[in-house]
C-alpha cells in the first residue's frame, strides 16, 4: 500500500466519522420513537439541531475561566481521534500505531476529566452534582473497559486495536467464548458511558437525576453544538469499537480498495442493527436508581473478568 | 338553635369547653351561636371567642378533627374589627369557626404546635389581612414575596388596588443544615419542565438529602382579592381557575357555596352531570401524573402511552363539553351544557375502550421490575406522620388516612353512585400509583354509572339575590383532595370574603418530609407522585 492511498484511507475514514456520527445518533432516536408508538422525526435532526446552535449567539457566565472555553474543543477533539484511530472501515492506515486499546481509554479519561472540570468551573450547583455522577460512573466504567479490551487482547496478543481485528476478523476462524462475556460487558459499559438509559437519560429534562446533561448545563451556542457533536462521536466511536471487537467481519484489509464499497455496507449494516439494539434496550428498560449503578458497573467488571478467564481455561 | 340539636359530635365539642371552663374556673364565652348552614354540604358555623381557640382546637384534635382551612378576613366594613376562621372536618360535617379580633393589634394564639399544618396558614393569613398568631415558632413570610412591602395588607379593604409598590428587596432566611460535607443546592423557581414555580433548598450530604425546604408564592396573583370585585355570577369564571387541573372542583365547590348562600337547589340531572365531570377530571389527571411517573424513571414507553390515552379524553372533554379541561361547565345553579343520549353513549363507548387499554398499561407497569425498584419504598410516609400533619386527598389514603368526602358525606349524586374508596397502607410511590390507579378504574366505573343515572329535567335554575351576611360553604373531593369554598357575601350579589382551599396546602409540607433519606435523583419521582398544585396555594 502506497503512503499516500494510506493517508487518504485515513483522512476518509476520519471524516466519514464526523460526517455520519449525527445520523447514528438520529437513528437511534427514530427507533426509539418506533418503539414508543409514536412517528419518528427525521433521522438529520441532530443535524439540524446542530447548525442551529452554531447559528446562535453563545451566553457564557461571567465567571468562567478559560478552561470552560476550551472545554468543548478538547471534547470534540478527543471524540475525533478516538474515533479516527480505531479501524472503522480499514485496517493498517498511518495512525494504527496509535490504536492502542490503554491509550484510548486515556482519550476518553481525558475527555471526561475535562468535562467535569469545565461542568465545576461556573460553581453552580447543578454542574457540581452532574460532575459528581460523571466521576463515580467514569472510575468504575474505565476498569470494565480496560479489562474487556484486554480479554480481546490476550486473543491476539496485543493491544493494538488494529491488530486484534486484524486476528478477529482476516485469520482463521475460532470460537472464543471468553469474548460472549466481554461482549456483554462491553454494552454494559456502552450504556455507562453514553449516557443511556438504564444509567443516565440522554432525553431528560428532569435537573436533579441527570447525569450528563447536569454538566454541559451551562454551555449554549456553538459550545453546545460541539459537545453535542462529540458526543455524538463517542457514541459512534464506541459501537464502532463493539463492531471492530466482537463483529469484525467484513472490515476492508490494509489498502484493500476494492473492499471498501463492501466494507461501507456491512458497517452500516452493523451500525444499523446496533442502533436499533440500543433503543430496544432504552426502550424496555427503565432508569436505575443512582446508587444501582456501581452495582450495574461491577458486573461489567465481573463479566469482564469471567470473559479473560474462560479465554485462558478454553486455551489450555 | 338548642345545642342538642346538633349531631353529637359538634355538641360534644362544645359541651366538653363547657366543662373545662368549669373545671379551670376561666371565664370563656361560650359559643352560643352555633347553626347549621344551609348548602348540600352538612355544615355548621360559629362564633368563637379568642381566649377559646386553643381549648376547642386541643378538643378538635382529640376527637380525631382535622384542620381544613385557616384564614383571615377584614369585618371593619361591618363595624368590626379582623377575623380568624377555621374550617375543621368533624364526622358529621364541617365546622366553620369565627374569631373576632380586635382592630387594633390584631392576635390570637397560634394552633400551629396543635395543627402542625397551620403554621403556613397562619404565615399567609398575616402576609394578606395582618393578623398575628404569637407564640408562633415560625413568623416568616410565606405568599409575600417583592410584589407588596411588610406591613400592608392587600386582602384589608382600605388596600388600594389601582396603587403601586416599589420593588422592594426579598429577604428570606432558610434554614440552614450545618456539618462537614453538607451543602445546598437551590432548585427553582424556574425548573427545566414546563411546571409551575417554586423553590426547593436541598440540603444534602452526597446525594443523600437531609433537609428539603419549600418555598411558595411565586404564583401569588390576588384571586380573593379579584373575587372582592365581582358578583357571584361573574366570579365563578374566576373560581374555576384558581388551579387549571382542579377547574371541575373548584367550579362545583364555588356553585354549591353560592347554592348554599343563596338557598338554591340545583336540579338533580345537574348533580349528577357535576358527577360525570369531576370524575372525567380525576381520570385525566390520573392518567397524565401516571404517565409523567413513568417519565421521570425514563420509561418514556409509559409517558406516551398515558398521554395518548390522556389527550384521546381531552379531545373527547372537547368534542362533549366544548372545552378540553372542562372550564366554565359548572355554573351556579347547575351546569351549563347538556349531554345528549348519543352524546352518553359516546361517552360510555369512550370509557370501555380507556379500561381496557389501562389494564394493559397497569400489568406492564406492576410487572416492570426496574420501575418497581424506583417506586417501593422511595418518598415514604408512614401512617402515624400522615395523621399527624393531615395529609389530605389521594396522597392520604396511600398512607392510611381513610377520607374522601364522596363516601364521608355521600350527598347527592354520591349517595346513589355509591363511591368505593382506595387506601393503600405504605404510604411510598408505589401505594400512590397503586391508589391512583384504584381511583382511575373506580372513577370510570362512576362516569358509567352516573350517565346511567341521567334522568330527565332541567340542568340548571336561576340564583335570585342573595341578601348580605350569608354564608355558603362548598367542599368537595377533587382529584387531588378536598377542595373548599367558604363565601360570605356582601351588599349587592357580591363577595365580602371568599376563601379557596386547596389541598395542596396540606401536602407541600409532607413533601418535604416525604424526601428525607431519599436522594436527590428521587425528588422528581417523589414529588411527581404528589402533583401538588402551585397555583392554588398561592392563590
Amino acid at each position: 500500500m502506497s503512503q499516500q492511498a494510506a493517508i487518504a484511507f485515513q483522512i476518509l475514514q476520519s471524516v466519514f466519522v464526523v460526517i455520519a456520527a449525527p445520523l447514528l445518533t438520529g437513528w437511534v432516536n427514530q427507533c426509539r420513537a418506533w418503539l414508543q408508538n409514536r412517528s419518528a422525526p427525521s433521522i438529520l435532526l441532530p443535524y439540524y439541531t446542530l447548525a442551529k446552535l452554531f447559528h446562535k449567539d453563545a451566553v457564557i457566565a461571567h465567571n468562567a475561566s478559560r478552561l470552560f472555553h476550551l472545554t468543548p474543543y478538547i471534547l470534540f477533539g478527543c471524540m475525533w481521534l478516538a474515533a479516527g484511530i480505531v479501524p472503522v472501515l480499514a485496517t493498517g492506515l498511518p495512525f494504527t500505531p496509535a490504536a492502542d486499546i490503554i491509550a484510548l481509554v486515556g482519550v476518553f479519561a481525558l475527555a471526561r476529566v475535562f468535562s467535569a472540570l469545565a461542568a465545576m468551573d461556573t460553581g453552580t450547583s447543578f454542574g457540581g452534582l452532574g460532575a459528581r455522577r460523571e466521576m463515580l460512573i467514569g472510575f468504575l466504567a474505565e476498569p470494565a473497559m480496560l479489562m474487556t479490551l484486554f480479554t480481546a487482547a490476550f486473543i491476539s496478543g496485543s493491544t493494538q486495536l488494529t491488530t486484534i481485528v486484524d486476528t478477529l476478523a482476516h485469520r482463521e476462524f475460532a470460537i472464543h467464548p471468553g469474548l460472549a462475556f466481554a461482549a456483554a460487558a462491553f454494552l454494559m459499559v456502552l450504556l455507562a458511558e453514553n449516557a443511556r438509559i438504564p444509567i443516565d437519560n440522554p432525553a431528560t429534562h428532569l435537573e436533579l437525576t441527570m447525569v450528563h446533561e447536569a454538566m454541559i448545563l451551562e454551555y449554549s451556542a456553538r459550545h453546545l453544538a460541539l459537545i453535542e457533536w462529540a458526543m455524538a462521536i463517542k457514541l459512534f466511536a464506541y459501537m464502532t469499537i463493539g463492531i471492530a471487537l466482537f463483529l469484525p467481519w467484513g472490515i476492508a484489509g490494509a489498502g484493500d480498495w476494492p473492499a471498501l464499497p463492501l466494507a461501507i455496507a456491512a458497517l452500516l449494516v452493523k451500525l444499523a442493527a446496533g442502533g436499533a439494539g440500543l433503543a430496544l434496550i432504552e426502550t424496555l428498560f427503565a432508569k436505575l436508581r443512582l446508587f444501582l449503578a456501581p452495582e450495574f458497573l461491577s458486573s461489567a467488571f465481573l463479566l469482564a473478568v469471567l470473559g479473560m478467564l474462560t479465554h485462558f481455561l478454553t486455551r489450555a | 338553635m338548642r345545642i342538642t340539636e346538633l349531631p353529637t359530635d359538634v355538641q360534644f365539642l362544645f359541651s366538653h369547653l363547657q366543662s373545662v371552663a368549669l373545671e379551670t374556673m376561666r371565664i370563656i364565652e361560650l359559643p352560643a351561636d352555633v347553626q347549621p348552614l344551609a348548602g348540600a354540604m352538612p355544615a355548621y358555623c360559629a362564633s368563637l371567642a379568642v381566649a377559646a381557640l386553643r381549648d376547642v382546637c386541643q378538643q378538635a384534635r382529640a376527637q380525631k378533627a382535622r384542620l381544613v382551612a385557616l384564614w383571615g378576613s377584614d369585618e371593619t366594613p361591618r363595624g368590626a374589627g379582623y377575623a380568624l376562621h377555621l374550617a375543621l372536618a368533624l364526622p358529621s360535617g364541617l365546622l366553620w369557626l369565627t374569631v373576632a379580633l380586635p382592630r387594633e393589634h390584631p392576635r390570637y394564639p397560634s394552633i400551629a404546635d396543635i395543627y402542625p399544618c397551620a403554621s403556613r396558614m397562619q404565615r399567609a393569613a398575616y402576609d394578606l389581612t395582618g393578623i398575628h398568631a404569637h407564640d408562633s415558632p415560625d413568623h416568616r413570610k410565606w405568599l409575600r414575596h417583592r410584589a407588596w412591602p411588610g406591613g400592608v395588607f392587600p386582602l384589608r379593604k382600605e388596600f388600594d388596588i389601582a396603587g403601586g409598590f416599589p420593588k422592594s428587596e426579598d429577604r428570606y432566611p432558610f434554614v440552614r443544615v450545618e456539618g462537614e460535607g453538607v451543602h445546598e443546592i437551590p432548585v427553582g423557581p424556574v425548573h427545566a419542565g414546563t411546571i409551575e414555580p417554586g423553590h426547593f433548598r436541598f440540603s444534602i450530604v452526597g446525594e443523600k438529602i437531609l433537609r428539603l425546604e419549600e418555598r411558595l408564592g411565586y404564583k401569588h396573583k390576588g384571586i380573593e382579592k379579584r373575587f372582592e370585585q365581582l358578583t357571584l355570577l361573574d366570579a365563578a369564571r374566576l373560581a374555576g381557575r384558581i388551579s387549571g387541573d382542579s377547574t371541575v372542583a373548584y367550579a362545583w365547590a364555588y356553585a354549591m357555596a353560592v347554592e348554599g348562600a343563596a338557598g338554591v337547589e340545583p336540579p338533580p340531572r345537574a348533580l349528577v352531570l357535576r358527577g360525570i365531570l369531576l370524575e372525567l377530571e380525576r381520570i385525566a389527571n390520573h392518567l397524565g401524573d401516571l404517565g409523567y411517573l413513568g417519565n421521570d424513571v425514563a420509561l418514556a414507553f409509559g409517558f406516551f402511552q398515558f398521554w395518548r390515552l390522556k389527550e384521546d379524553l381531552l379531545r373527547l372533554h372537547a368534542a362533549l363539553f366544548g372545552h378540553r379541561y372542562l372550564m366554565d361547565l359548572i355554573v351556579p345553579g347547575g351546569v351549563a351544557r347538556d349531554l345528549t343520549p348519543e352524546q352518553a353513549a359516546r361517552l360510555n363507548g369512550f370509557i370501555e375502550r380507556l379500561r381496557s387499554e389501562v389494564e394493559t398499561l397497569r400489568s406492564i407497569y406492576d410487572d416492570h421490575a426496574g420501575m418497581q425498584d424506583r417506586f417501593i419504598m422511595t418518598g415514604q410516609i408512614l401512617p402515624a406522620l400522615a395523621e399527624k400533619l393531615d395529609l389530605t386527598g389521594f396522597a392520604g389514603r396511600a398512607s392510611g388516612i381513610r377520607h374522601d368526602l364522596r363516601v364521608d358525606h355521600p350527598v347527592p349524586p354520591w349517595r346513589q353512585a355509591g363511591v368505593r374508596m382506595a387506601s393503600h397502607t405504605r404510604g411510598d410511590v408505589a401505594a400512590r400509583v397503586s391508589v391512583r390507579f384504584d381511583e382511575l378504574y373506580e372513577s370510570m366505573r362512576l362516569v358509567q354509572a352516573l350517565v346511567a343515572m341521567l334522568s330527565a329535567g332541567d340542568i340548571r335554575v336561576p340564583i335570585g339575590d342573595c341578601p348580605a351576611g350569608r354564608r355558603g360553604v362548598g367542599w368537595v373531593e377533587g382529584w387531588r383532595g378536598e377542595v373548599l369554598i367558604a363565601l360570605d357575601t356582601a351588599e349587592g350579589n357580591r363577595i365580602h370574603r371568599l376563601h379557596p382551599h386547596d389541598p395542596s396546602w396540606q401536602n407541600w409540607p409532607l413533601l418535604e418530609r416525604a424526601v428525607l433519606g431519599n436522594i436527590v435523583p428521587d425528588f422528581p419521582l417523589i414529588n411527581k407522585s404528589f402533583n401538588l398544585s402551585y397555583s392554588g396555594q398561592d392563590l
